[in-house]
């Protein structure tokens, strides 16, 4: 591992350096809402996953969902951060109608984690270690829709009141292939633990991105936030359209203006959303309805004794263990659902030690290379994990070769079935017996004496006479032992 | 049988039980006193029919020997707990006619213990107010009036529909709420008992919020005993309010009439206002006197912050308010006035919603909690409060088990004579009740004598934190001695 050196984006003036902090927002996987009983499923009519809570009735109190509390407890141990046995909850003050209460609650100076970090895989085996400033937990708001009425605007509270861990880093990200690889760390380690789902589509993490620029080594620039951002794709592009439009403000002399800006994807751009002066004054203070969130130091060492094993964790013991390349590893980590599916290929396989790392490079190569091309997710893989050591089996055993190996791989995608009985029923299994082979080399050497009386001169032409062997016996004899047999019939 | 409104709770609950009435009679004759009493504007919804239905099922529970401790009670409730399909407005316009589809946990454990309701009762506008002028339903009358007066006084606030339709014997009992004195000021302009218990004694789930951190609901009543009768039922752990503490009720009825023998009674000089009224002063002198009677031992104590509470109350309480009232905007209940965008909706539903004073303090609030004004205001008060509470931490530390003091600075006073160009001046009403529930501590104030007009006068008593009983006792104490005071009856 070697630590990043981060991109410099070139201007009239000379270089510049992006400083880049997020702060993502990230749905708890629960249940029930924060501070209600009410579902959090998603796609529900409007307004059917609403408490009397969520929709603030008079005189209806929040109660804290104890999930919530354990979820984001698991993520801060998760991303190795401080845990604060004692956090508040503020109210965070701001009409806007899909805020029913007329405040978030949230939590302001004292969040329920501090600070930590995540280490990010970059290009070229790189990595880089960015630091998490705090983790808070808050109410996500209700849906505006605007679409209903053309004089009228409804909202929908199912969203409202869900909870939400809002993740900030420090700011310690220096240009866009960081920030995409900061966000894909987290969202696998998120996805990991099992406390977030990580699907950005459905919003359940998205991310406000934080960019400034500055001359390298010269105090940090003035920076916009652009709000709300849901791929990662988007996050590259928008800082890189970003620190580009602060830069040539400053090359013409300019200065930058600290405000809420938006990314526009179809035309790849960041606009003005508003300015520092139209800012809210949220007003925040403790909730009076709410009690501190105190908790026990075995509270947070029982679930710490109960968390997974996580993506770092796993690479390392991928590459100790099984001999993987850190590439390789890197690899089958980087989605939990890869690396679960991997372990699965490993439990199965007779022989682990001599097949693991054959295994790896199937299932990278093999596997996933087959799913990217059908576009397909490794969820909804056709073949399955005791389907593909199978495979692998009868390789380990000299039963197949590598190639009939691939030639069956297509069969158990098309058609499905067990590898083991497939070869036994379409003949398929390696002939390893010497006298049956021993007629094609036979035969092919009588075919072409020319051949055969230069491979003396030209040793290298060998390679001629196994492919014929091999074509002639359907793929089937073992490539060793025709070696070995066409050497002897040679005389080489 | 409107004889049956003289009774005291506890007296009627002998009267069921002994079968020598029935509920729906109880009940009825109290109706009957409502319709007759509706010149003192207590009542803001009366609900006859409800009442008896609930009479006459609870009659047959009785029959069946099945009763609860309150079978057959009808009490008035103040019109900040929700009540299911009877609307329910905190006296506000903003509310409108809301009407909610649950039950308060106060209320429902009422009903749970047999409580027959008769109505909802008028309360300043949010609990804002401390004479019951700022209710959209208008003004309380008291049913005391100055010797040879016809002048309409308040009853205090903002309890003063509960006060008064309790002094005035139109329900045996009330629910109150007590935010900085909401229950024992009113109970003390009309010679009722009001006990705002330790914050967390009862659940504020589905009171209308005002200041969360203050806000604690308790009975008025026309005894020590009915207060304790009722508080019992009151009382109680609440999963819905996380603030509400998980602690056993104890019987509190079981400490009418247990010896205050050894009690320390602390006497807190910084409660000595200058300009205080002699016959407050006497008053005072008096209940002490009664304790120390009755083998309680009377010691000087100080509460060296006590001249802060009211500034730190008047910047706490308004800021929670500003943020618990954002709700009423008008956009899921209640009033709503259309604009032509949203911030026109908010702006025009809640100057038309809200009334003066509680706009008055949504502002205040909102100025305190803002940026670079923070510090300054809400958070030195907070830091007060925590003073505050230090104070009296400290005296019981020292031995003390209750604090003596005046329930108000005045006697009650008439409709709109007090804070019409100064609200501090009705602010200051509040002066010996705000610290009690700055510190979150119990607050019983019982009737003690009448002033030279003949306006009742109230003493308050302060305890230790969930020692609610100390308060019974010591207040029977000063209840035998003073006695029962009843208003004639004008109206």
């Amino acid at each position: 591992m070697s630590t990043a050196t981060h991109k410099l984006l070139k201007g009239s003036t000379g270089d510049w350096e992006m400083v880049i902090g997020l702060e993502v927002h990230a749905q708890v996987t629960s249940n029930a809402k924060l501070f209600s009983g009410a579902s959090t499923a998603f796609g529900g009519e409007p307004n059917t996953h609403v408490s009397l809570v969520d929709a603030a009735m008079p005189g209806m109190l929040p109660v804290i969902n104890e999930e919530c509390v354990r979820q984001a407890v698991r993520t801060g141990l998760g991303l190795n951060a401080q845990i604060n046995l004692r956090s508040v909850f503020d109210r965070k003050n701001y009409f806007y109608p899909d805020s029913p209460q007329g405040y978030q609650i949230s939590q302001y100076k004292s969040p329920i984690v501090g600070e930590g970090e995540v280490v990010v895989e970059l290009d070229g085996g790189k990595t880089a270690t960015i630091g998490i400033e705090r983790l808070h937990l808050e109410q996500d708001a209700g849906k505006l829709l605007h679409d209903q009425s053309p004089t009228m605007s409804y909202v929908d509270l199912n969203r409202c009141g869900v909870a939400l861990m809002e993740i900030v880093s420090k700011p310690d990200i220096r240009d866009a292939e960081q920030a995409k690889a900061y966000v894909t760390k987290l969202r696998s380690i998120l996805r990991y633990l099992g406390t977030c789902d990580g699907d950005m589509e459905k919003g359940s993490l998205r991310a406000d991105v934080n960019v400034s620029v500055r001359k390298p080594g010269a105090p940090l620039g003035t920076r916009c936030e652009i709000k709300n951002m849901n791929s990662i794709t988007f996050i590259g592009q928008a800082i890189e359209y970003e620190a580009r439009r602060q830069i040539e403000i400053l090359e013409e002399g300019g200065a930058i203006d600290q405000e809420t800006r938006l990314y526009d994807p179809n035309k790849g751009e960041t606009r003005s959303m508003r300015s520092k002066e139209e800012a809210h004054d949220y007003r925040y203070f403790p909730d009076p309805d709410l009690l501190p969130l105190e908790f026990s130091q075995s509270f947070v060492d029982e679930l710490k004794a109960g968390l997974p094993e996580l993506p770092d964790q796993k690479k390392t013991r991928f590459v100790a263990d099984l001999g993987l390349s850190a590439y390789d590893a890197g690899v089958l980590v980087a989605e939990r659902e890869s690396a679960v599916f991997y372990e699965t290929v490993l439990e199965k396989l007779a022989n682990r030690a001599r097949d693991g790392k054959v295994a790896a490079n199937w299932v990278i190569n093999e596997l996933f290379g087959r799913l990217n091309k059908e576009g397909r997710d490794i969820t909804d893989s056709p073949v399955d994990a005791a389907q593909l050591s199978g495979i692998i089996d009868l390789i380990g055993e000299g039963t197949i070769s590598g190639k009939i190996a691939k030639d069956l791989f297509e069969i158990v995608w098309q058609e499905g079935g067990d590898p083991r009985a497939l070869v036994e029923s379409r003949g398929m299994k390696q002939v390893t017996d010497l006298s049956a082979i021993e007629k094609v080399v036979d035969d092919i050497i009588a075919a072409n004496p020319d051949k055969a009386a230069q491979v003396k001169d030209k040793p290298q032409s060998l390679g001629w006479f196994v492919g014929q062997v091999m074509k002639a016996s359907g793929g089937k004899a073992n490539p060793q032992s025709v070696n070995e047999l066409l050497k002897s019939k040679l005389g080489i | 049988m409107t004889d049956l409104t003289s009774l005291t709770l506890a007296e009627a609950r002998k009267g069921l039980a002994a079968k020598t009435f029935t509920s729906l009679e109880l009940t009825d004759a109290h109706l009957n006193a409502i319709e007759a009493a509706r010149v003192l504007n207590a009542f803001v919804m009366e609900t006859p029919d409800r009442a008896r239905d609930m009479a006459k099922a609870v009659d047959e529970k009785i029959a069946k020997g099945d009763a609860g401790p309150l079978a057959g009670i009808p009490l008035g409730i103040k019109d900040l707990f929700a009540t299911k399909g009877v609307r329910t407005t905190a006296c506000s316009k903003i509310l409108g006619n809301f009407v909610p589809t649950y039950e308060s946990t106060i209320t429902s454990q009422l009903w749970r213990d047999g409580a027959v309701m008769l109505g909802k009762l008028n309360n300043d506008e949010f609990a804002m107010g401390s004479a019951n002028e700022t209710s959209c339903f208008g003004p309380v009358g008291n049913p005391w009036r100055r010797d040879g007066s016809n002048t309409t006084l308040v009853p205090g606030g903002s309890s003063g529909g509960s006060a008064s339709a309790v002094a005035a014997l139109l329900c045996m009992g009330a629910t109150a709420t007590d935010t900085g004195g909401s229950i024992r000021q009113p109970a003390a302009f009309t010679a009722t008992v009001g006990i705002k218990p330790t914050y967390g004694r009862c659940s504020r789930w589905g009171i209308v919020a005002f200041a969360s951190s203050l806000d604690q609901a308790g009975p008025i009543a026309r005894s020590t005993r009915d207060a304790a009768i009722l508080l019992r039922s009151m009382a109680g752990h609440d999963p819905k309010d996380t603030t509400s503490v998980d602690m056993p009720v104890p019987d509190y009825e079981a400490a009418i009439g247990k010896s205050v023998k050894g009690i320390r009674i602390g006497i807190p000089k910084e409660y000595r206002l200058d300009g205080m009224p002699a016959e407050i002063e006497k008053l005072w002198s008096e209940g002490a006197a009664w304790l120390k009677a009755a083998g309680a031992e009377l010691v000087e104590v100080s509460l060296p912050h006590t001249k802060y509470a009211l500034p730190a109350y008047y910047i706490v309480a308004p800021a929670e308010a500003s943020s618990n009232l954002a709700r009423y905007d008008g956009v899921r209940f209640g009033l709503r006035e259309q604009g032509r965008n949203i911030n026109e909706l908010y702006e025009n539903t809640r100057a038309e919603g809200f009334g003066a004073e509680v706009k008055r303090r949504v502002m205040i609030g909102t100025y305190v909690l803002s940026a670079g004004y923070y510090d300054a205001y809400y958070l030195r008060a907070q830091k007060v409060r925590t003073l505050i509470k230090k104070d009296f931490e400290d005296c019981f530390a020292k031995g003390v088990d209750a604090i003596l003091t005046p329930a108000t600075p005045s006697a009650a006073f008439g409709i709109g004579e007090k804070g019409g160009a100064d609200p501090v001046e009705m602010y200051l009403n509040d002066i010996f009740t705000v610290t009690v529930n700055m510190a979150g501590l119990p607050g019983i104030a019982v009737p003690a004598g009448k002033d030279a007009q003949g306006l009742p006068l109230g003493l308050q008593l302060i305890g230790r934190p969930f020692d609610e009983e100390t308060l019974f006792s010591l207040g029977e104490v000063i209840e035998q001695a003073a006695g029962r005071f009843t208003p004639a009856k004008w109206w």
